[in-house]
């Protein structure tokens, strides 16, 4: 065919570089909503608390995703390293997804349990106090905001309508079920307890006078990596092989 | 440089009624939110975005108080070609100058680090300067080109009225409320697409008025054919449309508050982000910028392009290819392996369109190489067009399923996008800058060849300190990861390898200060030539007359 049809108008152009550009989208993205497999069917994953999702949102919003990934490659000496290769169902409530594209830090998706709360506290309010090479920028006033969760309830239900199950008991005590998660000795724990079964739930900034921003990111650090049960995941079934 | 005189517009023109209107209602819609949002971030995004709309109202107001100004009645559109070159070499400087603090940042973490002062960490600078130099310096250089290019090739004035002018204020308004939204923590976490849903709603109305100002020019070219440049540059706006618009699919938690949740999780979200964030790099990054390339190089060398064939297969192939190359971000994650496979194919594949673009661009050379000697900013865009080769050989080498389980998460991926960013982006801009001032402010020749000759230099020596240092910190970094000793456990920890990335860190900052160091002086340069006094004899005086006023 002649180009000259294609240089000669411009609609004729700007449709067919419209068609030629949408092909490879198309072919890749799409069927990742449908083929079965995709995500794994897996026995722990559940929605996140709403003290670890206002975690999240802070982990977000101070970018941590630009040092740290979360997503542990199938290479032997990252699952020595940082534990199981990551499983796609282990994001599959994440919105928007953390897995990272550089490790100027270390990964974080099991970084779950690995270090103490102090440990963690310590780390984020001064990184060289407890590693001395670190190159971590420091987050000191994350203890002394005090987090703001007016809005939880509400970012639990647009979560909800993109698609994560959460109960209708869980959005309507979103705000209960978040301070009781920060504070285990309050009334609301074993309601808590009976909505997020497995939860931790403890005063992960060491100040039990107020919810500050390092609870809900200690909370969220501290469940990373943890929900699945890999006693249950064979990864050589042939459900699981893709 | 003429055109034939077009027929004078009547004086009551609709984007003279539409546009103010656009921006009243955008100024109601901020100051609403500023008055009813209880979200501390959006009350600031709200009065920032409000005083773009005023500001912008004002430029309106200025510009067309007295009616239709000379400049806009005959000939080309120049005026905005030459703010959009102002705002490059602006958000250039600063975007640079962000890169260079978060490189010392990493470099000598103990002193440019604030511990009560969120908005100066990393996380949050990060982001800025990505932005800044992608889409502030970058976008800028694409937008001001394409409107020069457009107009020239097509020889048609620009299309709408005061829509180019709407579409620069509006750029830069999405440009400022993404930059100060970073700061305050506002972001989707998006890699080169973090600004929240009200400023990608607002990026989207503009883009829709940047295709309408180019595919309207193009529509009442007075030449029969479409120029190559502008093919480029048309799949550039076309397919940015595309890929912003899905990428961005997220649901505000409220429309009163800034944070949004996207519309997909985890593994289908990591790969529209890379689909989208590989294609940031091959159709604003490469497209774009090879429309420069078709026009600019031809036209300093006074030679054609080398082959007209070769502009239509690479054409073709290029974006076709580009698309399917997102996935290679992904290899041996959680993304199944097919799609690995795919991606990875089709990255080995787009080695070869990419050299076509190349072979295209160097070879129009042939019969002037001599002026490569003389001319310094012919010498910049050719440099140029060989790091483009040199980036995209390396991008598919690094796609390589092997290669990449070595390479991604380390210093290596930044030497790579910065022997691209620098290089190739970063030097094709240059050169059309020190095409365009004296072009559009109608000087003979720019203030001084030797400062040319100076920012070449010192900002080379940058380049190889940058890209050297980050290869060899990224391929140790790579190695000491995955190294074993003799008893079969992992030879260093984590933090070991950080510490080997001292050095590096260093030898990267001094290269990124040397090329912030050149554009200063291109700065300096392009300054000087806008204000000597030796203006062409040809230069229309009504035009002159009407920018004095």
């Amino acid at each position: 065919m002649d180009h000259g049809f294609f240089e000669r108008n411009s609609l004729v152009l700007l449709i067919g570089i419209l068609i030629v550009v949408a092909i490879g989208g198309a072919v890749e993205i799409a069927p990742l909503f449908w083929i079965n497999g995709t995500v794994e069917k897996v026995q722990g994953m559940r929605p996140y608390t709403p003290l670890e999702l206002a975690g999240r949102n802070i982990y977000v919003r101070e970018g941590c995703y630009v040092c740290h990934s979360q997503m542990i490659r199938s290479l032997r000496d990252e699952v020595e390293r940082y534990g199981h290769y990551s499983l796609a169902a282990e994001s599959m409530y994440d919105h928007p997804f953390q897995w990272g594209s550089e490790r100027t830090g270390p990964d974080l998706a099991r970084v779950g349990g690995k270090y103490s709360d102090e440990w963690q506290r310590a780390h984020l309010a001064d990184p060289r106090s407890v590693v001395p090479e670190s190159v971590m920028p420091p987050y000191a006033f994350l203890e002394k905001t005090p987090l703001d969760y007016r809005d939880i309830a509400d970012v639990m239900r647009a979560n909800k309508a993109v698609g994560v199950p959460y109960l209708k008991a869980q959005i309507e005590n979103a705000i209960a079920d978040l301070e009781a998660q920060a504070n285990p000795n309050s009334d609301g724990i074993d309601a808590f307890r009976h909505r997020y079964p497995g939860a931790q739930a403890r005063d992960f900034d060491g100040n039990p006078d107020q919810i500050t921003e390092a609870d809900a990111l200690i909370a969220y650090l501290q469940m990373l990596g943890t929900l699945v049960n890999f006693k249950t995941y064979h990864a050589d079934a042939p459900e699981n092989r893709r | 440089m003429t055109v034939a005189a077009e027929a004078p517009q009547s004086p009551s023109r609709l984007d003279l009624a539409v546009f103010p209107a656009v921006l009243g209602l955008g100024l109601v819609a901020a100051l609403v939110e500023a008055a009813r949002s209880p979200d501390p971030a959006m009350v600031v995004q709200a009065w920032t975005f409000a005083a773009c709309m005023l500001g912008t109202g004002i430029f309106y107001l200025v510009r067309y108080g007295d009616g239709i100004p000379a400049e806009e009645r005959a000939g080309y559109a120049n005026d905005v070609v030459k703010a959009g070159v102002i705002a490059s070499v602006f958000w250039g400087i600063a975007g640079m100058l962000v890169g260079l603090i978060i490189a010392l940042q990493l470099a000598f973490p103990e002193l440019f680090y604030f511990p009560d002062m969120a908005w100066t960490n990393f996380g949050r600078l990060r982001p800025l300067h990505t932005s800044a130099v992608i889409f502030a310096f970058g976008g800028n250089v694409l937008i001001a080109t394409s409107f020069y290019v457009v107009q020239r090739t097509c020889r048609a004035r620009l299309f709408g009225g005061s829509l180019p002018w709407f579409v620069f204020w509006g750029y830069n308004t999405f440009i400022v409320l993404a930059g100060t939204g970073y700061l305050l923590g506002v972001t989707e976490s998006r890699e080169y697409a973090e600004p929240e849903w009200y400023a990608d709603i607002w990026l989207t109305i503009v883009w829709v008025g940047y295709l309408a100002t180019f595919l309207g020019t193009i529509v009442k070219r007075k030449e029969p054919h479409i120029y190559v440049a502008n093919w480029f540059y048309l799949s550039f706006i076309a397919t940015i449309a595309v890929l912003h618009v899905v990428n961005n699919l997220s649901l505000p938690v409220s429309l009163l508050e800034t944070k949004s949740v996207s519309l997909f999780s985890g593994v289908q979200d990591a790969l529209t982000q890379w689909w989208y964030g590989h294609n940031a790099v091959g159709f604003f990054l490469t497209a774009g910028f090879l429309g420069i390339m078709y026009y600019f190089i031809p036209k300093r060398a006074e030679r054609p392009v080398y082959s007209y064939r070769l502009s239509i297969v690479h054409f073709w192939t290029l974006i076709f290819v580009y698309i399917w190359a997102g996935p290679h971000h992904l290899l041996y994650t959680a993304l199944p392996d097919w799609a690995q496979t795919l991606g990875m194919t089709f990255s080995v594949i787009l080695w070869m369109p990419s050299w076509g673009g190349m072979i295209n661009g160097l070879m129009t050379l042939s019969g002037a190489w001599d002026k490569l000697r003389t001319d310094p900013v012919l010498r910049m865009l050719v440099v140029s067009v060989a790091f483009y080769g040199m980036a995209t050989f390396e991008g598919p080498v690094m796609s390589i399923r092997s290669v990449n389980a070595l390479s991604h998460y380390t210093n290596w991926t930044i030497g790579h996008v910065h022997s691209g960013a620098l290089g190739w982006v970063g030097y094709v801009s240059f050169g059309a800058l020190y095409c365009l001032v004296p072009w559009l402010w109608k000087k003979k020749q720019l203030y001084s060849n030797a400062l040319v000759e100076w920012h070449f230099w010192i900002s080379t020596l940058g380049i190889v300190l940058y890209i050297t240092s980050m290869w060899v910190a990224g391929i140790m970094q790579g190695l000491m990861w995955r190294a074993y000793n003799d008893f079969g456990f992992l030879e260093y920890s984590f933090v070991e390898t950080v510490v080997a990335m001292h050095p590096y860190y260093m030898i990267r900052a001094l290269g990124g200060a040397l090329y912030l160091t050149g554009v200063l002086v291109m700065a300096y340069n392009l300054w000087r030539t806008v204000r000597s006094g030796t203006a062409e004899a040809a230069a229309a005086p009504a035009l002159l007359a009407a920018e004095a006023a």
